[in-house]
């Protein structure tokens, strides 16, 4: 099976290019998940950019980004395949109107127009490219988490209707979690492993250059370590990396220049969503001069 | 190559992690990809085959360190440059070239690391620390510092200090190789971290786990609520639904059951023997509070005193339980456990408000110092509520030696469970929602 990276190097880059800053780290098992043909697991707090990762790398190598979004209740129906029931109906009682033999009608009803394909069933038909985004899998329930392992296993999928489907190409997958619980081992020893922790002060200063590009340079880096020490607090809910992001761009928006204390604190809800935590960091702010 | 790998692995599992063989694989396939030269990147890809929770991280990265240590610091000391100035520099500007550089002159100089002696690699760093006065350095730097600046300056600080800790072990690795290098620093992982004998950094570690463990164990319970969550088939709504679909019933509907949520009551003994062990169990117990309908928290020793009070409305849990060993009343004695005499006050004074609905928890290793057990306390008490549960933190092999006296309170709980550790409560914790 063809590569489709070059290098780290050129993984690192080439999500640079589509906004998505990646520490030496990220961009290594992302090449290697490439190398290996093994799906990723994403873990870290709320933010931190998981999703986004996928998203990311499907933007740049031009793949297709097709996301299967994990709730609880997920089942086959809705993450594999599922007839069309109405459809089908319909088609019988049409069918019967017209004289048609049941075992013509039984034939017809099991193709290609009366299938209802779901992500899964479409990752692995299809004949470009694709990066396959499983988000959120702590969302579903011990039996759905078995089908995904069985999937991300064969990469074939048989439909007892119409035969088996195999993929021609095995996806780059990767899957996203908030660690709610805990994944099977089976499931975690079939992936890479990747913890995205909040970024340093610097790779965050960069994020925000290439998010919010309207913020001056010197505020970006202010906003990185105020952060950063707001995330020192012992916090209900630490800001996640959406939230500076949130912040910089209202920051822009007030046309502010510098970041001064009354500034930071008449602001703070935006980074901030506990009331608990925002009278903490003004406490801080307030006394740290 | 492959060598060093066996042995990396085989000492990753002697520290407890479960690396299985489909990993073992995996982490020997990405070798062929990912440059050996390239530390991050190597460490990254060997932490994302052979490590799959983040508690086990550190543990992993200690073998790593031993296994994979770069060469130490071959340059002699350039004995003109003045440490002193060079560490301010290094902490003020935190770059982490000169933070390596001063780790690196300072070990050399300062640690006294002579071949042959056994001495464990902590004190080296304490003794460089000390003499390169770092804390005296940071304590000047912070006193005019702001807020950031703070922050700042600290994380530099804890940089040097891994630096330092780097430096002293490459020098060991060096010298005694990595395998006695990995024993030496082999800590137990959080969840195996025994309450009753805990080191500070035990407890920081287990304190950093408590937080995911919580939100993981909630979620379990309220999922565990949930299940059944498609109870029976709603007749009328699926026969409503098949309207649709000409009075084919082609989307069945099911009842929801009703959920309920138990109503804990927990008593803890918080002597200093078992303190531990009460701080991390009350700690998790409030984390879920949201899982339960009602949780009212009792401390004693030998008096006891009601203290939910303190924990209502406050995320703080730490802060919660300092005031806890601050303002409750729970010595009525002479300030040893007395677990007769506690059961029975409490027994008299908030007993009427037990009823079928409350599960009690009480905690304690039952050690009583030889007075009146007043086990039958117990036993009303069981008779008037749902279910009574024991843990005790010592192993089941001091149970009933000494002064403890388990097996007489025993009989009357549904459970007595020992609990030495995160993994143990966890599994308590989710049998009981
Ligand atoms: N490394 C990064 N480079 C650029 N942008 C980033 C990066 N990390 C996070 N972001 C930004 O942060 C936002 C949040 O990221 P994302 O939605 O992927 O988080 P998440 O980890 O999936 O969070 P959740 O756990 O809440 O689903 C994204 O919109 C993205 O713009
Ligand atoms: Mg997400």
């Amino acid at each position: 099976m063809a590569d489709r990276f070059e290098s780290i190097g050129s993984v690192r880059d080439g999500l640079a290019g589509v906004d998505y800053l990646a520490d030496e780290a990220i961009a290594g098992v992302v090449f290697l998940a490439d190398r290996l043909d093994k799906p990723v697991l994403v873990e870290g707090p709320a933010g931190t950019g998981k999703t986004e990762l996928a998203k990311a790398v499907a933007r740049w190598s031009g793949s297709r980004l097709i996301r299967l979004q994990c709730y609880e209740g997920l089942d086959e129906s809705k993450a594999l395949y599922e007839w069309n029931y109405r459809k089908q109906l319909l088609r019988i009682q049409a069918g019967e109107g017209a004289g048609t033999s049941w075992s013509d009608l039984e034939d017809d009803i099991f193709t290609e127009e009366f299938l209802l394909s779901r992500p899964l069933l479409e990752a692995i038909r299809a004949d470009e490219p694709v990066v396959l985004l499983i988000d959120e899998v702590d969302r579903v329930e011990v039996e759905t988490e078995a089908l995904l392992l069985e999937v991300l296993s064969d990469w074939q999928v048989s439909v007892p209707e119409m035969g088996t489907v195999s993929a021609r190409r095995v996806p780059l997958v990767f899957l996203t979690s908030n660690g709610t619980r805990d994944l099977s081992e089976a499931l975690k020893r079939r992936c890479l492993y990747l913890y995205l922790d909040y970024p340093s002060v610097e790779r965050e200063r960069e994020i925000i250059l290439a998010r919010v590009p309207e913020l001056p340079g010197h505020l970006a880096a202010e906003v990185a370590r105020i952060v950063r020490s707001l995330r020192l607090l012992d916090l209900r809910k630490a800001p996640s990396v959406s939230e500076t992001l949130d912040w910089a761009r209202t920051l822009v928006v007030l046309g502010v220049e510098t970041l001064d204390a009354s500034v930071t604190e008449s602001t703070l809800h935006v980074l901030l969503k506990h009331r608990a935590d925002i009278a903490a960091a003004a406490r801080t702010l307030r006394t740290a001069g | 190559m492959l060598d060093l790998l066996a042995g990396f692995v085989g000492e990753l599992r002697a520290a407890g992690l479960p690396v299985s063989l489909t990993e073992n694989i995996d982490a020997m396939d990405a070798v062929r990809f990912v440059p050996l030269d390239d530390r991050t990147v190597f460490r990254a890809a060997m932490a994302a085959t052979l490590v799959k929770r983040p508690e086990h991280r550190p543990a992993f990265d200690a073998v790593f360190d031993a296994y994979f240590a770069v060469a130490p610091f071959a340059g002699g000391d350039e004995l003109d440059v003045d440490l002193g100035a060079l560490l301010d520099d290094a902490l003020r500007s935190g770059d982490a070239e000169a933070i390596s550089r001063v780790a690196r002159l300072a070990v050399a100089r300062l640690a006294g690391m002579e071949e042959g002696r056994g001495v464990r690699g902590s004190a080296y760093v304490f003794k460089t620390m000390r003499m390169l006065d770092v804390d005296g350095a940071l304590a000047r730097l912070l006193a005019g510092a702001e807020w950031l600046e703070r922050d700042d300056l600290t994380g530099a600080g804890l940089r040097l200090r891994a630096e330092i800790e780097a430096e002293v072990r490459r020098r060991l690795v060096a010298e005694r190789g990595p395998q006695a290098v990995a024993r030496s620093v082999r800590r137990p992982l959080p969840e195996d971290v025994d309450f009753l004998h805990a080191s500070r950094e035990d407890l920081t570690a287990l304190q950093r786990s408590l937080r995911p463990l919580a939100r993981r164990m909630a979620s379990r319970l309220a999922r565990r609520r949930r299940v059944g969550r498609q109870g029976r088939l709603d007749f009328r709504r699926t026969l409503r639904r098949s309207l649709s679909t000409g009075g084919v019933p082609a989307d069945p509907r099911f009842r929801r059951p009703h959920p309920h949520k138990p109503e804990i009551v927990v008593l803890a003994d918080v002597s200093g023997s078992v303190a531990t062990f009460a701080r991390f169990t009350l700690q998790l117990v409030h984390a879920l509070a949201g899982e339960f309908s009602a949780v009212r928290t009792f401390v004693f020793i030998d008096g006891i005193d009601e203290v939910t009070r303190l924990f209502a409305g406050t995320d703080d849990l730490a802060a919660a339980l300092t005031r806890v060993h601050e303002e409750a009343d729970v010595v009525a004695a002479d300030g040893h456990s007395d677990y007769g005499r506690a059961l029975g006050t409490f027994w008299a004074r908030w007993g009427r408000e037990i009823t079928p609905r409350t599960s009690v928890i009480v905690l304690g290793d039952a050690r009583n110092n030889y007075h009146a057990a007043h086990a039958d306390v117990l036993a009303d008490l069981r008779r008037r509520c749902r279910r009574l549960w024991w843990l005790n933190p010592e192993p089941r092999s001091y149970w009933d030696t000494g002064d403890s006296i388990v097996s007489e309170y025993a009989v009357h709980c549904d459970g007595v469970f020992e609990c030495r550790n995160l993994r143990q409560l966890e599994a308590f914790v989710s049998q009981i929602g």
